[in-house]
């Protein structure tokens, strides 16, 4: 059996591979303490070959005799899995997101990540929606529903929210600010692809491409179709777990 | 050595200096501890790494009070910024030349009483350690020389001036035959503003001097740079970048000297096979903006991420040694013309065109051997940022994986410049 986790800045996943196919898959809070919820879920998997991935992947290599592999080939690995001819992969997670090239025969060529700044990351979209008092699904609905947007300018959280609080008070209707969010995250994320490479046969991977609204959005500003796999989030997990099989 | 070595600590010194000696105080244990981790934690370094730990250990007094004791007996001390501004000359002169650019996230805060928030780390740095008076190399300065190669400098000078007397160079910006004449007289104005503070005047044979000092301590370094070509690696590249960042405050002759010796050295481990890596560890280049002491914030990660670092095209790098000035002039106007010649092949970002400089990274990948470029960016240093959509494309015409990165001194990105460099290496060995 081979095992990938992925632990993450807001979740940690694990897909459990057998004979290639997947045997079980579990997506868990991140927690205080990554590394026990990291390992009580690997305790169901007592004789696997575990890899991991994330951003916890070197805590995770103190504590548990494993193998570890960046995010950006975990995702590159379980997008090329799911989708055989994909060349692109963006994957937007909680505090990153990741445009990543791959040649024809699935290698990585080059790969694009956002600097220090959170900006146009899950993290960004949550705080955006707790600032207009929606969970993430009401927030995507409600962007969804809306009929006319304004530009938001920065993409600064910190600032971000600031114009969002000056937005409501100008009597900009929460609905509104939402699509309004939504797009000029779709836009940022539109340019981070444009800039790395040709969007041809793109996956879009991570917890944010759980965000309809948001997927339609972008497949109308890069002009072509959005590949998402049916559960996004465990796509670096299920990269670690075929890495498992290889290495 | 490792549990021995200390960053040595002389408060009666700091404090005749003006400096801020209860603050600075945290300084020695702070560095000592850092180095400790970053350089002596290494397997089978060179045994004459020795002096340049050393030189570290007195840091921030051995070497300091060398330079005081030499200032007390008649020989002024010049702080500069960049590798633009002529050291043969001070040193012609009869002066000392120091760098002084900032490398320390802990002086930024003081910086930022006063000058905005988002302007290059190095010049904050730099500003806040005169403003703390938490730098012994700032304190014993007579004067420094600012330079115009970037806004957030030329700028910063007017405001520096009120701590010290800051001098400005004018650097031009192209290198038509009418911007190498406004060069010619802005040296000639530094010879003479340097003069009047050592009170002499560099004839011909001073000046030849200097420029054979300055040639011997560049040559040494090249000579350095292309042992550590070899694969396997004889030296690492954080002790490399160490040796660099060293060039900058030792005396110019001894260090030369130094040099010389690890080289020896360099060769018999070269004969005798010895390296710091396997011939398989990935060899990384790494290009850009400058790291100025004490950062090493981008070596350690790749280094500790598995490869090695083989190659700095850097002002503390190969922009400092990479070209000699021509020593068989015959007149004092001939030899300010030829120094003026060899600083206008430094190939800085500030530079427009600067295609030089693409031909030059290119030129110095296939001499280093190495498998990649990581083009390093001082965050709000436009220039090179900019110019890194240049040598993107000059990268990836060729097929050699690029990434750049921008970053400062802080540590809050370690994490996320961990996952880019090790995803880099993934990309690197396919």
């Amino acid at each position: 059996m081979q095992v990938g986790i992925d632990l993450g800045s807001r979740t940690i996943k694990t897909v459990a591979l057998k004979g290639g196919a997947v045997l079980q898959r579990r997506v868990v809070e991140s927690g205080f303490e990554p590394h026990r919820q990291a390992l009580q879920l690997l305790g169901d998997h007592p004789r696997a070959r575990v890899v991991a991935t994330g951003y916890g992947r070197h805590l995770m290599q103190q504590h548990a005799d494993l193998d570890i592999i960046t995010e950006i080939k975990a995702h590159a690995l379980g997008a090329r899995h799911l989708f055989p001819h994909c060349r692109t992969v963006l994957d937007v997670g909680g505090q990153d997101s990741k445009v990543i090239q791959l040649s024809e025969n699935g290698r990585i060529v080059s790969f694009q990540m956002n600097d220090k700044c959170a900006a146009g990351t899950g993290r960004f979209l949550e705080m955006m929606a707790l600032s207009l008092g929606y969970d993430l699904k009401q927030f995507g609905l409600a962007a969804a529903e809306a009929q006319a947007s304004t530009a938001i300018n920065s993409m600064c959280a910190v600032f971000a929210e600031s114009e969002v609080v000056s937005l409501k008070n100008r009597g900009v209707p929460p609905g509104e600010i939402a699509r309004s969010v939504h797009l000029a995250v779709a836009s940022r994320l539109a340019a981070m692809v444009q800039k790395t490479c040709e969007s041809h046969h793109l996956v879009f991977t991570g917890g944010v491409a759980n965000n309809k609204t948001l997927v339609a959005m972008l497949e109308k500003a890069l002009g072509v179709p959005i590949l998402v796999p049916e559960d996004p989030s465990i796509v670096g997990a299920l990269g670690a777990a075929l890495h498992a099989g290889c290495s | 050595m490792n549990d021995a070595f200390q960053v040595h600590s002389d408060p009666e010194l700091w404090e005749e200096l003006g400096m801020d000696v209860a603050r600075f105080s945290g300084m020695p244990p702070m560095l000592t501890n850092a180095y400790k981790n970053i350089f002596l934690s290494q397997h089978n370094r060179p045994e004459k790494m020795s002096y340049f730990d050393d030189m570290v250990a007195n840091i921030h007094t051995g070497r300091i009070r060398e330079i005081y004791d030499a200032k007390k007996g008649g020989k002024p001390v010049i702080g500069t910024f960049c590798v633009y501004v002529p050291e043969e000359l001070v040193v012609a002169a009869g002066g000392i030349c120091i760098g002084l650019c900032g490398g320390a996230q802990g002086s930024i805060a003081d910086a930022e009483k006063i000058l905005p928030r988002n302007i290059c780390p190095m010049v904050k740095s730099a500003f806040g350690f005169k403003v703390g008076k938490i730098c012994p190399y700032f304190q014993v300065v007579d004067l420094v020389y600012g330079e115009t190669t970037c806004d957030a400098k030329k700028k910063t000078w007017e405001l520096l001036d009120r701590y010290v007397p800051t001098h400005v160079m004018e650097i031009p910006q192209m290198k038509r035959e009418r911007d190498k004449w406004l060069w010619l007289d802005e040296v000639k104005d530094f010879k003479a503003a340097v003069e009047r503070i050592t009170d002499t005047v560099a004839d011909f044979d001073a000046v030849a001097d200097g420029i054979k000092t300055i040639n011997a301590k560049r040559f040494a370094l090249q000579r350095l740079n292309a042992l550590r070509h070899h694969n396997p690696s004889p030296i690492s590249g954080r002790d490399m970048l160490l040796i660099e960042q060293i060039a900058f405050y030792d005396e110019p002759v001894r260090f030369a000297q130094k040099v010389h010796e690890l080289c020896d050295e360099l060769e018999q481990r070269i004969g005798n096979g010895v390296s710091v890596a396997p011939t398989s560890t990935p060899r990384v280049m790494v290009s850009g903006t400058p790291m100025a002491l004490p950062n090493w914030k981008l070596h350690f990660i790749i280094e500790s991420a598995g490869a090695i670092v083989v190659n700095e095209e850097s002002c503390i790098g190969t922009r400092y040694y990479k070209d000699l000035i021509d020593e068989s002039s015959a007149d004092l106007e001939q030899q300010l013309e030829r120094l003026t010649e060899r600083y206008m092949k430094i190939d800085c970002s500030c530079f427009t065109p600067n295609d030089d400089r693409i031909a030059q990274v290119l030129k110095e990948y296939e001499a280093s051997g190495a498998e990649g470029i990581i083009d390093y960016c001082l965050q709000f240093c436009h220039t090179y940022n900019i110019e890194a959509v240049k040598l993107r494309e000059a990268c990836e015409a060729r097929g050699i994986p690029f990434m750049s990165i921008e970053t400062d001194y802080a540590p809050d990105d370690v994490g996320q410049l961990q996952t880019r460099v090790e995803a880099f290496l993934e990309q690197i060995r396919g």
